[in-house]
């Protein structure tokens, strides 16, 4: 089973290369940028048939290793 | 002999490059990433540091700064131009030099001297290496690691390309002396012209005894040479 | 909103210091002024529980430019120089959240430092964590060196110096000191009194977010079992912001702009505003529509309580409005003019036209509680451990043991991840007695340490806190520098119980002792209390910075063995003391009895006579004794040149192991060429030094006549091991 996760930052904390990225698209011309948030992706396939038990295993590694939950949230999409 | 250091935002080595740039009795203004020309100079320094940070990728905002156009013409011209660990990611990231420089193998941040091969003499930052070509210098970074494909890597040892190479006390080239895992040792890399110089470790930290070496000067004679 | 009791205890006030509110103020506070309150009356920002200890200090002598009670304090180094330098704690949010907590701690004590006028030169860290096989302590180990590297190394700031100390008593409560020094010129020192009714009050730096809302509260308080719950008031640092920020202030300072400038740490803009005011005892309006924000609808509670970092408040000289704005716009800050200094010598708040807030700035500072807690004498660690109990043990064996444990390993592993020589000025990195910095484009420089022996402290804090004072003195001496003074950054559990407080007064009496006697005054600091966890509280850890000056680097002393063939000659008396000591603790696992005794007429006199040895050009190298006694300081002066040592113990001593691991006070180790024995000989008997020649120096081993003889690379990988291991990685 193919699964992308999105890691983010949660909205009140401070995203220093968001920040800093979203001056630079400016700068380069983009003026209508208001806003950049910066995140990760990850592409993760496992070996599991059963959907549920996937979904289990997937919050599972998100809590423990590929978020920050102090600071971070994510996201868990399956792919078909 | 007349340099120009350019500072970033977040450029952190540029006084100690031009403390070392007017030790050597080249003429030095500071100029400032936001204007367009250049001063009369014969070299550009790119300093080392965390222009913006290392926000994003290292070295790409500043990459995309007002005064690169200008760089870009000189190092066209033949001027030359040294980019010094964060000044080296720079020039990656402007094309002026090949390849990329990914995170340190062992994922974290390293500050120690290690030993250089000096690779290759036959050029305008290196000659007076021909002397002493193991020497001493302090590496200061995280994303250090040297990768290419394997077909860049061939033309850069083929082509005599390539400037410094990490190496133990005798001069050894090998695993145990890659402090960051960069491919075939590479600690520096010249473009075909040889006028533009990328390289991880600070010449311009080692200049006196008191500071643990003077490594660091040879490069600064063999400029003002030049 | 009403206040209810139970806001009141959330916001960390009991119901004595609300009565006090009400009468000061004369009525109830609204949630705003509560807010207020619970920001400047917490102990991290009042001291309240540590005021009328503190002010025992000696904190004055010549060379004292500024003591406590500004950002920093201040020695002078000579030629119109100033060294501006602080330590400062980060102890919970670290815990919570180890790499920004660490990160956020290193940029809070840098704005300490440049808020005065000086550039940043150098930092050093103490840092402590609980047992290795703690489940927490590998992360927050990886965490916290991480966070310190990655906001100091942005900053362009070399870290020179530090400790890296495991305990059990800190598995719940780690500790994170950071220490930041700066330089600047003596007639270019600014500070943060106001002056001046109706001069603008300027904002600049980053944006103000939701971050770290109550953190001064949170450091005000113990964990419970709610820790997890107290997770989003950590703040998150910007290093790049802090750097712009840097520059951009002292481009400004390079004119006659600024009247006042203040750093925004903890409590934010609310004990920012607060203390700029009160110091000049005049009144401060802010209109809160004014501060730039990060996130949409913030209140004004959020405001003023916020904590987001690398932010100042500035008071310019009329008219200088503009050319501050130019500066700051340069460096891509905001900048923003947010009110103005008043007569009224009140804190008034404004938002959408409305007064939210007016308060009279004594109840905050002034007359914010100080009390006089009581507290019971310590129990001092009396325990013996009959001689036969290790008389037997094996010397070789023991040694490594020692070497091969945390606490007295080679720390390469932390400290090569923070730049040592970004600007160029580095003379000794860490690994030596003392980190040394060349004060830029002369040949002078100043030697900085950070020290701590919470484990003495624990067995007796008065003899404890007197021993961290002498072993950062010597630290200093063993350079070559004149030591000037210390900062202090103490570290205890809940001083609302008795004993706990005892520790801290008992803490606070040996540093007055040892810093009085040895003209070495305290010039800045803080104090961090409730490190504790359920009822489980640190040892008592004071935490000392100290400062010395070398007036001529060409008499900077080092303490690596330099030639084969030297004499090795031992400064003090060793009478063998091994309760405290690595031998104790390590290899016997014995942690009672009382720490060695201080006799501070004995510590002034060796240590100045070494000091006088070094000037004449008498020694080749130089180790004060702490840790691990005679054999293990031997061993650190062998493993850079790879130079070892032969050592006889005295006629007259019988005791091998008392001998060898014991760790007396005021002594150390030196290295003479055999010409200059018989001057160094005279300087010593001339000032009543008590020494023993034990020996010379040699190729490949360390060796005790008779009893010891270990290879030098088994000794470095001994050193080397403990990282490698617990990291699984050769480093």
């Amino acid at each position: 089973m193919k699964i992308s996760i999105t890691v983010t930052l949660k909205e009140d904390v401070l995203d220093p290369q968001g920040k800093v990225v979203k001056q630079t698209l400016i700068n380069m011309g983009y003026q209508n940028i208001e806003n950049v948030r910066q995140g990760k992706h990850f592409e993760i396939e496992i070996n599991e048939k059963d959907k549920k038990r996937a979904e289990i295993i997937s919050q599972e590694i998100c809590k423990k290793l590929l978020a920050n939950t102090i600071i971070e949230n994510y996201t868990i999409n399956f792919k078909e | 002999m007349k340099s120009a250091v350019i500072v970033f935002p977040g450029s952190n080595c540029d006084r100690d490059v031009a403390v070392a740039l007017e030790k050597f009795q080249i003429k030095n203004k500071m100029v400032w990433h936001d204007e367009v020309n250049l001063p009369k100079c014969d070299l550009v320094v790119l300093p080392g540091g965390f222009s913006y940070g290392d926000y994003l990728r290292t070295g790409c905002i500043a990459s995309k700064s007002k005064i690169i156009e200008s760089i870009v013409e000189h190092g066209k011209k033949g001027g030359l131009i040294l980019g010094i660990c964060n000044g080296f990611q720079i020039l990656i990231e402007t094309g002026l030099l090949p390849g990329v420089l990914l995170r340190n193998k062992k994922l974290k941040f390293l500050s120690r001297n290690v030993f250089l091969k000096v690779v290759n003499t036959n050029n305008k930052f290196c000659s007076n290496y021909k002397k002493k070509d193991i020497i001493k210098l302090p590496i200061a970074h995280n994303e250090g690691n040297y990768f290419a494909s394997t077909d860049l890597i061939k033309k850069l040892e083929n082509e005599n390309l390539v400037a410094f190479k990490y190496c133990d006390k005798d001069g050894k080239i090998e695993n145990d002396s890659n402090p960051n895992g960069s491919s075939n040792n590479i600690a520096g890399i010249l473009n075909e012209k040889k006028n533009i110089l990328g390289m991880m470790p600070h010449p311009e930290r080692l200049i006196e005894p008191i500071l643990s070496g003077d490594d660091g000067s040879i490069l600064f004679t063999s400029l003002l040479k030049s | 909103m009403k206040i209810t009791t139970e806001i009141i205890n959330k916001h960390g006030i009991n119901s004595e210091e609300y009565k006090k509110i009400v009468s000061l103020i004369g009525r109830d506070p609204n949630l705003l002024e509560l807010g207020i309150f619970s920001a400047m009356w917490n102990e991290h920002c009042s001291y309240k529980s540590s005021k009328k200890y503190l002010r025992t200090l000696p904190t004055k002598n010549s060379k004292v430019i500024q003591g406590p009670g500004e950002n920093a304090g201040i020695v002078d180094i000579e030629d119109n120089d100033a060294l501006v330098f602080k330590i400062e704690s980060h102890n919970h949010p670290s815990f919570i959240e180890p790499y920004q907590g660490a990160a956020t701690g290193v940029g809070g004590i840098l704005r300490d430092v440049f808020t005065m006028g000086a550039r940043p030169i150098a930092t050093l860290n103490s840092i402590h964590f609980g047992a290795p096989s703690h489940p927490k302590t590998k992360n927050l180990l990886s965490g916290v060196v991480s966070g310190i590297g990655g906001y100091g190394n942005c900053m362009g700031i070399p870290t020179i110096g530090g400790e890296v100390k495991f305990d059990s008593s800190y598995n719940e409560n780690i500790l994170v000191n950071a220490m930041a020094v700066g330089l600047t010129k003596k007639n270019k020192i600014f500070f943060s009194k106001a002056e001046g009714i109706n001069k603008s009050v300027i904002y600049v730096g980053s944006k103000t977010g939701r971050d770290g809302i109550h953190g001064a509260s949170m450091a005000s308080a113990e964990f419970g079992d709610d820790a997890e719950q107290k997770k989003p008031t950590v703040q998150v640092g910007d290093p790049f912001a802090e750097k712009l920020l840097l520059e951009a202030c002292l481009e400004l300072m390079n004119d006659n702009s600024i009247i006042s400038i203040q750093d925004m740490g903890a409590a934010g803009l609310t004990s920012s505003s607060i203390e700029m005011a009160s110091k000049g005892n005049l009144g401060i309006e802010i209109d809160l529509n004014k501060i730039p924000c990060r996130e949409k609808n913030m209140t004004p509670y959020e405001m003023m309580l916020s904590e987001s970092q690398e932010r100042m408040l500035l008071i310019i000289n009329s008219g200088k409005e503009n050319v501050a704005k130019k500066i700051f716009n340069k460096w891509g800050l905001d900048f923003s003019i947010i009110g103005k200094t008043t007569n009224t010598k009140n804190l008034v708040l404004y938002f959408d036209k409305n007064k939210v807030a007016d308060l009279p700035l004594s109840s905050l500072s002034k007359n914010a509680p100080m009390y006089d807690r009581k507290f019971k004498k310590s129990i001092n660690l009396k325990k013996k451990l009959p001689h036969d109990k290790f008389q037997n043990r094996d010397l070789h064996e023991s040694l490594k043991k020692i070497l091969m444990s945390p606490n007295n390993c080679e720390k390469n592993w932390v400290w090569e991840q923070y730049d040592q020589t970004v600007m160029g000025d580095t003379i000794q990195k860490p690994g030596g007695n003392s980190g040394v910095i060349r004060i830029h484009g002369k040949n002078k420089g100043v030697a900085l340490t950070v020290d701590s022996s919470a484990h003495y402290c624990l067995a007796n804090p008065v003899v404890g806190a007197k021993q961290v004072v002498c072993e950062t003195w010597r630290n200093l001496i063993a350079v070559g520098s004149n030591p000037l003074a210390i900062t202090n950054c103490l570290n205890f559990g809940n001083p609302e119980k008795e004993k706990i407080m005892g520790q801290f007064v008992e803490t606070i009496d040996g540093i007055s002792q040892a810093c009085t006697y040895l003209d070495f005054p305290v010039v800045s600091g803080n104090v961090s209390f409730y490190n504790e966890t359920k009822n489980k509280a640190i040892s008592p850890t004071p935490t000392i910075g100290g400062v010395g000056l070398i007036k001529n680097l060409d008499n900077m002393m080092t303490k690596d063995f330099k030639e084969i063939g030297n004499n090795i000659i031992i400064i003090g008396k060793t009478l063998g003391h091994l309760y405290q000591s690595e031998f104790f603790k390590e290899v016997l696992n014995f942690n009672d009895g009382p720490p060695p005794e201080i006799n501070l007429f004995n510590e002034k006199n060796n240590g100045l006579s070494v000091l006088k040895l070094i000037t004449e050009k008498l020694l080749k190298s130089v180790h004060d004794i702490s840790s691990g006694g005679i054999l293990v300081t031997l061993s650190e002066m062998c493993t850079k040149n790879m130079i070892g040592a032969k050592i006889k113990i005295p006629k007259n001593y019988m005791k091998i192991h008392e001998y060898l691991f014991g760790e007396d006070q005021s002594r150390y180790i030196i290295e003479i060429e055999e010409k200059n024995i018989k001057k160094v000989n005279k300087v010593l008997k001339d000032n009543n030094i008590f020494f023993e020649n034990i020996g010379k120096t040699q190729k490949n081993y360390l060796e005790v006549e008779n009893k010891l003889k270990i290879g030098l690379n088994e000794l470095n990988e001994s050193r080397k091991f403990w990282f490698e291991n617990y990291f699984n990685e050769e480093i």
